[in-house]
């Protein structure tokens, strides 16, 4: 991209990422403005508000400096982890089942924040480890121990999703920081034994329903099971042009559960059909294409990490999120990026996007720290 | 770590093996979105019908209008069941998200008694699937449109308006009419119709309204609708209005009826009244009886209590199920088959209050004995030793046959559930049934209507008007514009004659029967009385005591008695004996010629009884409800109900084992009749107990 004619702030933004991305989040705004039945409020503008606002945010991250997210990396999770056990304990006061510590201003979810925070510490980590040390187990250890503990709080929270996506998020670290295959064959191993054995011991009844659910979702037509068939009934009834703009009875008549947040894909589906799908599945490989091309083309292994991650990070979401609306995996309460209504999901993302900006901006200017 | 041996990692294998497997990583992305786009495919394009269809099927609400019931009406048009428009409230139970705090919010904002609450929650324990629970029915507007606003947070509950069968004279014809209900679910498998779980659909339960049920139902309406999820109505689209169901016509005169159920008062009777020319049952009244209007509300722990607390058998259609000895009103009868036999009528014996059978003393229900009595004094003085000396000698045989060409022990085709259609005694019969020979004294017990002999009053009343008429008449509930015309009985008209002249004086002229005089001027009655022994003299006098254990009152009449037009049967059981019901017949037949006047009788004794039907059922129930209000046992669902009217409807069993002796007859009413009962009747007796009819009395050797 050769602008001479415009600033260099603005000619050095990956425009061939946040162009696509901004046309998905107008349209995101475009379904949550049909959602709410032809209205702006509560969700369309905010929706398309809050991007805008977390793009600056994001762009604000990319202009740090490598060695500031080397510096901050291991108190932001330091931080994270306090502010679990708060959540925790202010939870276990409050009686319920309170994720969230409301500062003022905001409500704050650390376990949310916890997903990019993960793969900072994680990058960090393997960067600092000494390329020899990789096969032993001190490259596994201290990374599991970084891992094990924001996971189990968030178990104990319980949030299994998150606490899935912040242990995908540092497996794909560890596997591309290169520990040795055998760990994650072992990892696979054991995974598949104590799997069955954690989800009739450690998981709660209604996420053990939610698998059961998942497994025959017609048994409880009623219960969870509703969630996702009156998904796959707005994806499936919109066929390949949708039903036109504004007229998703699925989601106007109140049967699709969730329309503007987690089940948005679905709403939107009814209306834009499969076209509007695959417009949304094409914004999201470009961005995911970025992310790894950035992470690929990084000019060093704290750098190569933490994009990965992030990309992984933003990836899981995607396709968790798109996996449960068409019935492929259970109810769990992952947004959709840029299209779901919300602002803590949103702005993790954008933490992610704006992470990724930055190590391509280290990349172009070859002057970060070694 | 088997290899110790490979040389250490460099950072710059890392950085290859970071290449790799990011592409490794890559790939597995890119196929995750490439099965999201063949799943997205799948489901909008090769699963798009199927899923177009739910979608269609969520947004469009099919709701089905119960069709209006068709009427029954009586012989003027008159409604007997009808339907009143009103505002009704249902629960599905599987549309339910919380039972328990939607049917207390219901409760409340309905505010529903503690006990409809718990019948409620008892329907709703019992109740599965998308079978409508009834909460309320007959609700104001206010009530129905606290509900309707609040519909969608209350999920499962569901307000409507529609039309509610209505009995406009209650009690006096539940019998009749039978009740309405709810479809069970066995009725919903037999026929897998979707109507029959439309909330406010019911179908008949008993009576005319279960016989005539395809006919009353009409065809339904439907209505679509947009709704939401929560089953809040966005728009109609369109709505088809519903077809009325056919009405009944009855023969039944719907005044006549209120007057005859009215007037058996406190006691457990029946009344028939037939047209002695075309067969029609202008009144069959069976009492207590069950309110129909409540019974098609649903049945509530309080009704039950009072229904199961009641030995009156409120549930038993007397008039066709219930079985009586019909005592002496048997004699015209039997004295028509004597002379059918050839006995001259002016054949006499000497009553001295016995007669002596073998080694036995039969005795005459006058110990003090009539004298020199020929036929006519054997019927109007219901001589007992007449009857005993001249049985004897024409034999069992023609008694019975007279009995069936009069319609004892036979089943008419009407259209009601069943009948119970008793016994004609006969040699044959006893030889079939117990293998025994038949004995002198099981004649003897015959000729005077006790041992086997059992009778419905339906087929008393079927007797005297044939005795009336002379003709083969065959009772019909149904209008029918064309009279029928009836073949003679065959039994010569002196002989007729001769029996009614009887039955004229004993009413009118040195009979026993003064009691049932007509107070119509030139309108006389031609009856006669019957007292049927319940249980042996040595357990009671039959008179007073135990209210199971007092005699049945009968009597049969016809008037005007020199041009019959109308017939009646009266049964009281346990009255105490005839004298029981014969003020009943007397004040029911006056109805028909000066309602005024009979009207005047009647509200006489109401006042004295507390109120007329309907208002000491009220009293009842309030007083039920103030004592045991929510804390009745549950009541019944709708199987239980039927079964314990069919239980009801039972016809009493026949002795399992052969009589052995002879029954004595209970004294005619010149012995004053017993008080009137007292007015709040012994719960004591459970509600099946069965008049029994106990086959021995004391007799000396």
């Amino acid at each position: 991209m050769k602008r001479a004619y415009v600033p260099r702030v603005i000619a050095a933004q990956p425009w061939g990422v946040i162009f696509p991305l901004f046309l998905l989040v107008l349209f995101g705004g475009a379904v949550l403005y049909s959602a709410a039945g032809g209205s702006l409020r509560p969700w369309a503008g905010m929706h398309v508000a809050r991007f805008i606002v977390f793009l600056g945010m994001a762009i604000g991250i990319s202009h740090m400096p490598q060695n500031w997210f080397k510096r901050a990396a291991f108190p932001i999770y330091g931080t994270l982890c306090v502010l679990l056990v708060l959540v925790e304990a202010l939870g276990k006061i409050g009686g319920g089942s309170q994720r969230w510590l409301n500062l003022g201003f905001m409500t704050l979810q650390p376990s949310e924040l916890m997903k990019p925070g993960i793969v900072l510490v994680l990058a960090w980590f393997y960067d600092s480890l000494p390329p020899s040390e990789i096969r032993g187990w001190r490259a596994i250890v201290p990374a599991g121990i970084l891992l094990a503990f924001p996971a189990g709080f968030v178990i104990l929270q319980p949030d299994l999703g998150t606490a899935l996506a912040i242990t995908f998020g540092a497996v794909v670290i560890m596997f591309l920081a290169g520990l040795p295959m055998r760990w994650f064959a072992g990892g696979g191993l054991a995974a598949a034994i104590a799997g069955p054995i954690a989800f009739f011991t450690l998981l709660h009844d209604y996420q053990r329903k939610r698998v059961f659910v998942f497994l025959n979702p017609e048994s409880d037509p009623l219960g969870s099971g509703y969630h996702i068939t009156q998904s796959k009934i707005a994806i499936g009834s919109g066929g390949f042009f949708g039903k036109g703009f504004g007229n998703g009875s699925q989601s106007h008549l109140d049967y699709l559960p969730e329309s503007h947040t987690d089940f948005v894909f679905a709403t939107m589906a009814e209306e834009w059909g499969m076209l509007g799908g695959l417009f949304g599945l094409a914004v999201f490989a470009i961005v995911l294409r970025y992310g790894l091309k950035v992470a690929i083309n990084a000019p060093d292994r704290f750098s190569k990490l933490l994009a990965a991650g992030m990309t992984a990070t933003i990836f899981f979401y995607m396709a968790i999120n798109l996996m449960m609306v068409m019935g492929l995996a259970p109810v769990v309460g992952i947004p959709l990026p840029f299209m779901s209504h919300g602002g803590s999901s949103m702005m993790t993302i954008m933490v992610c996007f704006g992470t990724i900006m930055a190590v391509e901006r280290w990349s172009r200017r070859p002057g970060g720290l070694s | 770590m088997a290899r110790k041996q490979a040389i250490p990692t460099s950072a710059a294998q890392l950085s290859n093996a970071f290449d790799r497997r990011a592409f490794v990583l890559g790939m597995g992305q890119a196929s995750v979105g490439v099965l999201l786009a063949v799943r997205m495919g799948y489901l909008s394009l090769a699963e798009q019908a199927k899923y177009k269809a739910a979608s269609e099927s969520n947004r469009v609400n099919l709701t089905l209008i119960p069709p209006r019931r068709g009427w029954i009406v009586d012989r003027n048009g008159a409604a007997l069941a009808s339907n009143r428009a009103d505002f009704r409230v249902d629960i599905i139970p599987d549309r339910l998200v919380d039972a328990e705090s939607t049917v207390d919010r219901v409760a409340t904002l309905l505010s529903l008694p503690p006990d409809k609450v718990a019948d409620l929650k008892d329907k709703l324990d019992k109740s599965h699937g998308f079978r409508p629970v009834e909460v309320a029915a007959n609700l104001g507007w206010e009530q129905y449109a606290a509900i309707s606003v609040r519909q969608p947070e209350l999920r499962g509950v569901i307000p409507q308006r529609g039309y509610s069968r209505y009995y406009p004279t209650g009690a006096v014809v539940g019998h009749v009419t039978g009740y309405v209900g709810p479809a069970s679910a066995e009725d919903y498998e037999k026929e897998r119709n979707p109507l029959l779980i439309t909330p406010g659909f019911k179908i008949g339960k008993d009576g005319l309204e279960k016989y005539f049920d395809q006919r009353l139902r009409g065809t339904p309406g439907a209505r679509r609708v947009e709704a939401t999820a929560s089953g809040h109505v966005v728009r109609e689209l369109g709505t088809r209005e519903d077809i009325p169901g056919l009405p009944v016509k009855l023969a039944l005169h719907g005044p006549l009826q209120d007057y005859a159920a009215r007037r058996i008062g406190l006691e457990s009777g029946t009344v028939v009244v037939m047209d002695c020319r075309t067969g029609d049952l202008l009144a069959m009244a069976s009492m207590p009886c069950f309110d129909p209007n409540s019974f098609s509300d649903g049945i509530g722990r309080i009704e039950w209590k009072m229904l199961s607390d009641d030995d009156h058998v409120p549930l038993r259609n007397k008039v066709l199920r219930g079985l009586y000895p019909p005592g002496s009103t048997v004699k015209p009868m039997v004295a028509l088959s004597f002379l059918e036999a050839g006995l001259d009528p002016h054949a006499t014996v000497v009553c001295n209050g016995g007669l002596r059978v073998g080694n036995r003393v039969f005795h005459c229900w006058n110990h003090r004995g009539h004298g020199v009595v020929d036929m006519e004094k054997g019927i109007y003085q219901s001589c007992d030793v007449y009857f005993y000396y001249f049985a004897q000698k024409m034999g069992m045989d023609a008694i019975a046959a007279m009995a069936s060409r009069l319609g004892l022990g036979q089943e008419f085709p009407l259209p009601v559930a069943g009948q119970s259609y008793g016994t004609v005694p006969s040699p044959a019969w006893k030889m079939r049934k117990y293998h025994k020979d038949w004995a002198v004294y099981d004649t003897v017990n015959a000729t005077i209507g006790q041992g086997y002999f059992l009778l419905n009053p339906l087929q008393m009343a079927v007797m005297v008007s044939r005795i009336a008429s002379g003709r083969k008449l065959m009772p019909r509930m149904l209008f029918e514009d064309q009279n029928p015309r009836f073949e003679p009985l065959g039994i010569p008209e002196e002989h007729l004659e001769l029996v009614r002249r009887a039955m004229t004086e004993m009413v009118n002229g040195a009979g026993t029967g003064h009691r049932a005089q007509l107070p119509i001027p030139n309108v006389q009655l031609a009856g006669k009385s019957g007292t049927a022994q319940v249980v042996g003299l040595n357990v009671g006098n039959g008179k007073g005591g135990i209210w199971n254990h007092r005699d049945h009152g009968h009597f049969m009449c016809f008037a005007p008695a020199d041009n019959p037009r109308y017939a009646c049967s009266v049964t009281i059981e346990h009255g105490g004996g005839s004298g029981a019901a014969m003020p009943v017949a007397r004040d029911v037949m006056t109805y028909i010629f000066d309602p005024a006047k009979a009207m005047a009788a009647l509200e006489d004794l109401e006042r004295q009884w507390g109120g007329n039907v309907e208002q000491r059922m009220a009293a009842k129930y309030d007083a039920y409800a103030a004592q045991y209000g929510a804390n009745a046992p549950k009541a019944a669902n709708e199987e239980q109900v039927a079964e314990t009217v069919a239980d009801d409807n039972k016809p009493v069993a026949e002795p399992s084992t052969a009589q052995t002796d002879a029954a004595t007859p209970a004294p005619e009413p010149e012995v004053a009749p017993s008080p009137v009962p007292t007015v709040a009747a012994p719960p004591a007796a459970p509600a099946s107990a069965s008049p029994v009819v106990l086959p021995h009395a004391g007799t000396t050797p």
